[in-house]
């Protein structure tokens, strides 16, 4: 019986390590590249390794539609519009290094050193020890009851935002003949 | 809970947070800033998933799930930016678009 659960706690200590690690690696990778087709590409990769993350949360049902929304539908948006706006190669780190990029490394060492900090100085031991799950924490089943008893006003409110942004995708997207003269003028 | 502890997925969410913050504040194309920004609510989504095993509580993947509409949304606007900018033969460069004059 221990045997077992070690060996369950190793397996799931490797898939933890492989999916952390393709998933930093993929986010310096999403920032790094020069070509933004190379960067949602890397994206995908970043989105698929945190699924697997949030499955070794036992949260399926957001790992399915973190592949589903984000790797399928957003993605999917944001190739079609690097393909319509053509390749724009930007070199990242041109010119050397100006005090708006120190200034931006600092800042954002400063936000992961400052979370890091808090996790190990305060919070350490409090995370050590995890509730019990059964299995139905994390299924569609529970999710849609969540969402329709406790938390019925947000959901009701993601509608009216998804509402609103797809209306204003259309405003933004859609060209008026003033606007095309205006431009080519 | 087999594996790793809370504190490591909150790791990863921190670093994965510091990495989109840099691209955000780096990067000039607003295509990959738009990406970058992906990142740094990825982050927060996996803290926000992280805490809510910890605490075997349904909230935190609930708001997990209103972010990614959230970010959906976000994508939706920002590409119909991107579209409108590249439309008007403007650079996609958010240096020089320092203008919201329509």
């Amino acid at each position: 019986m221990i045997a077992a659960y070690s060996a369950g706690g190793a397996l799931v200590w490797i898939v933890w390590v492989v999916a952390g690690l393709a998933c930093l690696g993929s986010g310096v990778a999403v920032v790094s590249f020069s070509n933004p087709f190379f960067s949602a590409l890397a994206l995908i990769g970043n989105l698929g390794s945190l699924a697997v993350l949030y499955l070794l949360l036992s949260a399926q049902f957001v790992a399915a539609a973190q592949v589903l929304v984000y790797a399928g539908a957003v993605m999917v948006m944001f190739l079609f519009v690097i393909a319509y706006v053509g390749p724009r190669s930007e070199t990242p780190w041109s010119g050397g290094p100006s005090w708006q990029t120190i200034g931006a490394v600092l800042a954002a060492g400063a936000i992961f050193l400052e979370i890091i900090v808090v996790i190990a100085l305060k919070a350490g031991n409090r995370l050590a020890h995890t509730d019990h799950v059964n299995g139905t924490f994390g299924s569609p089943g529970w999710i849609g009851r969540l969402f329709l008893t406790d938390h019925l006003l947000a959901f009701e409110i993601t509608s009216i935002v998804l509402l609103v942004a797809a209306v204003g995708g259309v405003i933004l997207g859609s060209h008026t003949k003033r606007a095309d003269e205006e431009a080519s003028a | 809970m087999l594996g790793p502890s809370i504190a490591w997925y909150l790791g990863v969410a921190a670093f994965l947070f510091g990495t989109g913050a840099l691209g955000v504040l780096v990067r000039r194309n607003p295509l990959i800033v738009l990406l970058s920004l992906e990142i740094m609510l990825n982050g927060a989504n996996l803290a926000l998933i992280a805490f809510s095993r910890h605490a075997a509580n349904g909230a935190g993947q609930i708001f997990a799930l209103a972010v990614m509409a959230v970010a959906a949304s976000e994508v939706c606007v920002g590409l119909g930016l991107v579209v409108a900018l590249h439309r008007r033969r403007l650079a996609l460069d958010v240096d020089r678009l320092s203008e919201l004059r329509g």
